[in-house]
């Protein structure tokens, strides 16, 4: 995997966070709502973006992957994350 | 039979028995369509026809019966969980094993061996300790065993690992291995027996929802329209239920295991230890067959990859060290619906038609007689079971979680 702080890395350095997604503000949000976005998950057979960390300097960052192909497509820390942007494959 | 031989040894017309009937057609309508012909799907089906009369039914299978996850695990069947809830579901489903090839009149190789659990620390001694006591209580045989006992019942174990020492161990003397491929093939072949059409080769692609119903299934061989439809996909559960635009609390992950060419027998009981990551077996035809956890990311790709294969080697030279130079001979991955508390989700879902059957991770081989009878229970007469009702989707609404972490995650 392509780490954005320390280049090409073995993957076994690295721990998947799984998929990004907004925060919903706790106090406006009603629990039903809070239960989903705690316990559910898209899960999706596709091209997904997710948040990774590089664990030996613990260095986070975004992954764009195909969960089909087990490709990883782009990496870039989050300061560049564009969460309206179509996911391209 | 000497005759048969005789009248048929070089003939070329011996009279196949072919008990599985080939793909029909699809018809317009069904009363059940069952989405996916795994161990579940086809248990299901074979429930509802012998126990509800319900045989009308489509399974809808996109590759060939049996070929996901039934034939990729390793076979375990016990009930040594830790909540009540569980313990009484997998103990329900290992007595519907014991006398299951006799129901289905097919030899399923029931192989009751025994389980040995390893603990290397005081605190997993502990979480055995309760697991044993939970068990017992519930009426399920189970027994602490110390390093003595553990040397007597299993001779080739290193009980002196380096850092990690065996200390005690969980003994659950009832646990079990079957054939899998024969699970599905018997299910099946006595449901098909009663009627109901098992089409491989059909993927389901689409699902029409109008009212709060699914009304029609899109597949590659046409549409059909069902009065139910239900859903044992595993891997693939968030995906087909996105085709009913619903989320389920489910990830996706690759399990990979592996088999070394066969030797001798030497390991009756099957031996897990959740702190090295490995459990192992011995087949009826002598292979050792070596499971682990799942891999480290989520993934729909049954890929394998060296890492795994490394450290699940290296574990098992750990309990086994003279093992080292046998010959791994086959290795696979299955992808399994991993839900956060371990425990299956199954049951309604927010549809009014639409049932669930998802979630079963790594641990739903032990559960394929007891999914498909009690589901088949609850569809038939419209009402949850109690025994599955800690199992049902909104359980996640009310933080009502049915934790079996601890006693599934590196032992299948
Ligand atoms: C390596 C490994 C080891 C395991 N070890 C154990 C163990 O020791 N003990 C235990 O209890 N459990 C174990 N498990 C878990 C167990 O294998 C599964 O939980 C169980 O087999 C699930 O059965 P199923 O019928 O639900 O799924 P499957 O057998 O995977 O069947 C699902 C079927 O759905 C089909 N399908 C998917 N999408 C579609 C579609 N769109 N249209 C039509 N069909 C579709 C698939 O082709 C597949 O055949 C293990 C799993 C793995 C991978």
């Amino acid at each position: 995997m392509h780490c954005p702080l320390n280049g090409p890395r073995n993957i076994s350095e690295f721990i998947c966070y799984g998929e990004f997604h907004n925060h919903p503000d706790p106090d406006k949000t009603s629990d039903k709502d809070w239960a989903e976005y705690v316990w559910l998950a898209n899960n999706a057979a596709g091209v997904v973006r997710e948040w990774w960390c590089h664990t030996p300097t613990n260095y986070w960052f975004i992954a764009e992957r195909n969960t089909v192909t087990d490709e990883i497509l782009r990496t870039y820390p989050s300061e560049d994350l564009r969460p309206s942007e179509e996911l391209r494959s | 039979m000497v005759l048969a031989l005789l009248k048929y040894g070089l003939s070329r017309r011996y009279p196949v028995r072919e008990e599985i009937p080939r793909t029909p057609d699809l018809k317009n309508h069904y009363d059940v369509v069952i989405i996916g012909g795994g161990g579940h799907g086809v248990s299901l089906a074979y429930h509802l026809a012998t126990k509800h009369g319900i045989t009308n039914i489509a399974i809808l299978e996109k590759g060939y019966l049996g070929g996901g996850n039934t034939a990729r695990n390793t076979t375990v069947i016990r009930s040594n969980y830790i909540t009540s809830q569980s313990i009484k579901f997998y103990a329900a489903s290992m007595r519907l094993y014991e006398s299951l090839a006799n129901e289905l009149d097919y030899n399923l190789m029931y192989s009751r061996r025994g389980q040995l659990t390893l603990s290397h620390s005081d605190g997993v001694s502990r979480a055995l300790r309760l697991r044993a006591d939970s068990g017992t209580f519930l009426g399920e045989r189970n027994e602490i065993l110390d390093r003595q006992q553990i040397k007597e019942l299993v001779p080739s174990l290193n009980l002196d690992i380096e850092g990690r020492p065996i200390l005690k161990g969980l003994w659950h003397p009832d646990a079990a291995t079957a054939r899998h491929d024969a699970v599905a093939w018997g299910y099946a072949i006595r449901a098909c027996d009663r009627g109901v059409e098992l089409h491989q080769k059909t993927q389901v692609t689409g699902l029409t929802v109008d009212r709060n119903k699914v009304t029609e299934v899109q597949t590659n061989r046409g549409n059909v329209s069902a009065g139910a439809v239900v859903q044992c996909v595993a891997g693939h559960s968030s995906v087909v239920a996105a085709m009913a635009g619903l989320r389920l609390p489910i990830r996706s992950f690759p399990l990979q295991a592996m088999v070394t060419h066969p030797v001798k027998p030497f390991l009756n009981p099957m031996v897990s230890s959740t702190a090295l990551h490995c459990y192992i077996s011995q087949s009826a035809r002598g292979e050792l067959v070596i499971g682990g956890g799942s891999d480290p990311y989520e993934l729909y790709n049954t890929r394998s990859t060296l890492d795994m294969k490394e450290s699940l080697a290296a574990s098992a030279l750990e309990m086994f060290p003279f093992i080292g130079d046998l010959k791994i001979l086959r290795q696979w991955a299955g992808i399994t619906d991993m839900t956060p508390d371990y425990s299956p989700v199954m049951g309604r879902s927010p549809l009014d038609n639409y049932w669930l059957d998802a979630g079963w991770g790594t641990w739903g081989f032990k559960s394929t007689p007891a999914s498909g009878f009690y589901l088949a229970q609850a569809m038939a007469e419209d009402r949850v079971p109690e025994m599955i009702q800690p199992f049902r989707l909104d359980r996640f609404d009310t933080f009502d979680l049915v934790n079996e972490m601890g006693a599934t995650a590196a032992s299948h």
